[in-house]
C-alpha cells in the first residue's frame, strides 16, 4: 500500500514535469503557432544550466559552483529562454518550415555538446550529484517522493496560473490576434516577429525550468535523456490534449505518460529481458501511429476545440509578403 | 593538411545530396517539409539488404565485379530496394500525407511526418535491431591517385553514378512534360490546376523520385559506412541543410549545397575533429537563414 503511494508519487512527479514542457510547448503551438520539434534541446539546455549552477564544485571539470537550487532553476529559465529567443530572432521571420528545421538543428546540436563537451558536461557519463530538494528525506522515500511532487505541482500550478492570466492579458490577445488574422493585427500596429519572438522565448524558459526540475528531481542527468522521442513524447501529449488549452496540456500529458508507462511495464512483463529493447521500440511505433491517427481523426485532439486558428495559406503569404517589403 | 578530404567530402556530398533532393521537392511541389525522408533512406537501404540476402539464398555465393566489393545481386537489389521505397512512399502518402496535406494548416503534415518518422524508425530497430550491419565485410584497399589522395573502386563507382542520377533528374524535370508539370505545380498550384494539370500524377512522380534516390543514397552509405535503423534520421539535418542551402525547389542546387556541406564536414573532421562534424550542418543552415533565406539558386516566394 505504501509502496503503491509511493510509486503514485514518483509516477504523477514524472507526469507533472512533463506536463509544464507541454504548458511551454502549447504557448508556442498552440497560443501563437510556432513549430518546435527541437523542443528536447531546451528541456537539456535547463537541465545542464542548473546542474553546472548548484553541483558541489568539482575540479576536473569547469561546472560545479555550488549555489542554490532556486538559483540554478533561475538560471535555467533565462539560459533557455535567450537560446529559444535567438532561434527565434534567427528564423521567425521566414516560413514557418524553416522555424521546425531551425529547432530540430538546435536540439540536435545540443546533444552533441552534452556529449562531446566533457569538461562542461561530463560527456556520455552525464552529470551526477545534483542536490536534489529534501535530499534529506531521502532516507524515507515516501516523505521524499511526496515532498517532490508537492514542489513540482506548486511550480506547474504556478505555470499554470501565470499561462492562463498570460492568456487572458492584453499579450496573450494579440498572440491570438496575430494567429487568427496576422493582417489586421499588423495594421493595428503590432510587430508579428517580436511578439512571436516573445512568445517563443517564454515557452523555451518554461522547457528549461521543467529540465531543471527533472535534473534536481532524479540527481543525475545524462545526454541519453534528451534524444528526439522526448520531443515527440511530449508532443503526442500536447495533441491528445488538444493544443490551445492549458488544462488540455495537462491533461494530455498525465495521460500519455499513464499509457506510456503502462505499456511499459506490460513490455517488462511479457517479453524475456533480451527481447525488452525490441519490445520498446514496438511500443514507440504505437504512439508513432497513434499521433498519426489523432492527426487524421480529430486534429484538434481529443479535448480540443474546433479551429479557431487562421488558415495557414494566409499566413504564410502574409509573412512571404512582409518579409519581402 | 591532406587533400583526402576531398574526396571524402564528395562521397558524402553525394550521400546528402541525393537525399536532398527529395527533400526540396517535396517542400515545393508538396509543400511540406518531410521528416520521415530520412527514415525512406534507412527503410530502402535494408529493403535492398533483404533482397541481396534473399538472392545469396538463391543462387549461393557470386562472385565480385572485378574491383569492386559487390556483385550483380547488389545492383539488382538495388533497382528493387529504390522501387520498394517508391512504394512506400506511394502507401504513406495514400494513407497520411494527401489527407493532412487537405488540413487547413500546411504544418499538420509537417508533424504527421515526424511521427511517421518515429514509426518507421523503430519499426525497422524492431525487425532488424539496432545493431549495425553491411553489405560487405571485405576490405577494398584504396588506390592512389596523387596530391596524397587516396580512393577505392567502391568510391569512384559511386561517384559516377551519382553524376549520372543527378544529369538524369535534371534532364527529366527540365526537358520533359512531367517536369515542366512540376515546376507548374511548384510555382502555383491553383494556376497548375486550372492549366489542366494532373495534379495525382505530379504528386505521385515527386514521392517516386525523392524516394528512389533516397534509398540510393542509403544504400551507397551502405556500402561505404554501415547500415543503422538511425543512419537516415542522422542524416536528416545536413539534407535540409542541403535543400535551404541550394534554394527550395533546386535540383542543381540541393546537389550542390550537399556537396558544399559535404566538403566542409570532411575539413571540419580533419581541423576540428569527427566528434563535431554534426554541427556543421547546422552552422552552414543559420548561416544561410540570416544571410540569404532563399538559398543559392531559390526564387522567392509568390
Amino acid at each position: 500500500m505504501i509502496d503503491l503511494v509511493g510509486y503514485g508519487a514518483f509516477f504523477l512527479t514524472t507526469a507533472l514535469i512533463f506536463s509544464l514542457v507541454t504548458l511551454g510547448l502549447n504557448l508556442q503551438w498552440g497560443l501563437t503557432g510556432l513549430f518546435n520539434v527541437g523542443l528536447a534541446g531546451f528541456v537539456a539546455i535547463g537541465a545542464y544550466t542548473s546542474a553546472l549552477l548548484t553541483t558541489p564544485d568539482d575540479p576536473a571539470g569547469l561546472g560545479g559552483l555550488g549555489l542554490p537550487i532556486l538559483v540554478g532553476w533561475l538560471g535555467a529559465m533565462l539560459v533557455g529562454g535567450v537560446a529559444a529567443a535567438l532561434t527565434g530572432i534567427a528564423t521567425l521571420r521566414l516560413r514557418s518550415d524553416y522555424l521546425a528545421i531551425t529547432t530540430f538543428g538546435v536540439a540536435v546540436v545540443v546533444q552533441l555538446v552534452a556529449l562531446n563537451a566533457q569538461k562542461l558536461t561530463g560527456g556520455p557519463f552525464g552529470i551526477g550529484f545534483i542536490p536534489r530538494p529534501f535530499g534529506g528525506l531521502a532516507e524515507t522515500p515516501l516523505l521524499f517522493n511526496l515532498s517532490n511532487l508537492a514542489i513540482v505541482s506548486a511550480v506547474t500550478l504556478a505555470a499554470y496560473l501565470a499561462l492562463e492570466h498570460l492568456t487572458r492579458s492584453p499579450w496573450g490577445r494579440v498572440l491570438k490576434a496575430l494567429r487568427e488574422d496576422e493582417r489586421a493585427a499588423i495594421s493595428l500596429g503590432k510587430s508579428a516577429r517580436f511578439y512571436r519572438v516573445q512568445a517563443f522565448a517564454v515557452g523555451g524558459a518554461i522547457m528549461a525550468l521543467a529540465g531543471a526540475l527533472q535534473a534536481h528531481f532524479i540527481g543525475f542527468i545524462a545526454p541519453d535523456n534528451y534524444l528526439s522521442i522526448l520531443t515527440f513524447q511530449v508532443w503526442v501529449m500536447l495533441i491528445v490534449g488538444g493544443s490551445g488549452s492549458n488544462a488540455g496540456a495537462i491533461a494530455g500529458s498525465v495521460l500519455v505518460w499513464a499509457i506510456w508507462a503502462g505499456s511499459g511495464t506490460l513490455t517488462s512483463v511479457l517479453f524475456a529481458p533480451e527481447q525488452q529493447a525490441r519490445a520498446a521500440s514496438l511500443q514507440i511505433v504505437a504512439i508513432g501511429v497513434m499521433l498519426c491517427v489523432i492527426l487524421l481523426v480529430r486534429p484538434n485532439g481529443l479535448f480540443g476545440e474546433r479551429p479557431r486558428r487562421a488558415r495557414f495559406g494566409k499566413l504564410t503569404k502574409s509573412t512571404a509578403s512582409e518579409s519581402g517589403s | 593538411m591532406s587533400l583526402q578530404f576531398v574526396v571524402d567530402g564528395l562521397l558524402t556530398g553525394s550521400m546528402i545530396g541525393l537525399g536532398a533532393i527529395g527533400v526540396t521537392l517535396t517542400y515545393s511541389i508538396l509543400r511540406f517539409s518531410n521528416f520521415a525522408h530520412g527514415d525512406f533512406m534507412a527503410w530502402g537501404t535494408y529493403a535492398t539488404l533483404t533482397v541481396v540476402g534473399a538472392i545469396a539464398a538463391m543462387f549461393g555465393k557470386v562472385a565480385p565485379i572485378a574491383p569492386l566489393s559487390f556483385g550483380w545481386p547488389l545492383i539488382v537489389a538495388l533497382v528493387v530496394g529504390a522501387a520498394f521505397t517508391a512504394l512506400l512512399a506511394l502507401l504513406l502518402d495514400k494513407v497520411l500525407f494527401s489527407r493532412l496535406r487537405k488540413q487547413e494548416q500546411a504544418i499538420i503534415a509537417v508533424m504527421g511526418s515526424f511521427g511517421a518518422s518515429m514509426a518507421l524508425r523503430s519499426l525497422l530497430e524492431f525487425i532488424f535491431t539496432s545493431r549495425p550491419t553491411y553489405f560487405s565485410r571485405a576490405i577494398q584497399i584504396a588506390m592512389p591517385v596523387g596530391f596524397g589522395i587516396r580512393i577505392t573502386p567502391d568510391q569512384i563507382a559511386l561517384l559516377i553514378l551519382t553524376a549520372a542520377l543527378v544529369l538524369a533528374v535534371h534532364l527529366l524535370t527540365t526537358r520533359t512534360q512531367t517536369g515542366r508539370s512540376m515546376q507548374a505545380m511548384s510555382q502555383n498550384p491553383a494556376l497548375a490546376r486550372i492549366a489542366g494539370i494532373d495534379v495525382a500524377s505530379v504528386v505521385r512522380v515527386t514521392w517516386v523520385i525523392g524516394a528512389a534516390l533516397a534509398c540510393v543514397a542509403g544504400v551507397m552509405i551502405g556500402v561505404l559506412v554501415q547500415i543503422r535503423p538511425l543512419m537516415g534520421f542522422d542524416m536528416l539535418l545536413p539534407m535540409f541543410a542541403a535543400a535551404i542551402l541550394g534554394g527550395i525547389g533546386s535540383i542543381p542546387g540541393a546537389v550542390l549545397g550537399g556537396l558544399i556541406i559535404g566538403l566542409a564536414e570532411a575539413g571540419a573532421v580533419q581541423l576540428i575533429g569527427a566528434e563535431w562534424r554534426a554541427a556543421v550542418s547546422f552552422i552552414i543552415l543559420m548561416a544561410v537563414l540570416i544571410v540569404r533565406p532563399i538559398g543559392l539558386f531559390g526564387v522567392r516566394e509568390r
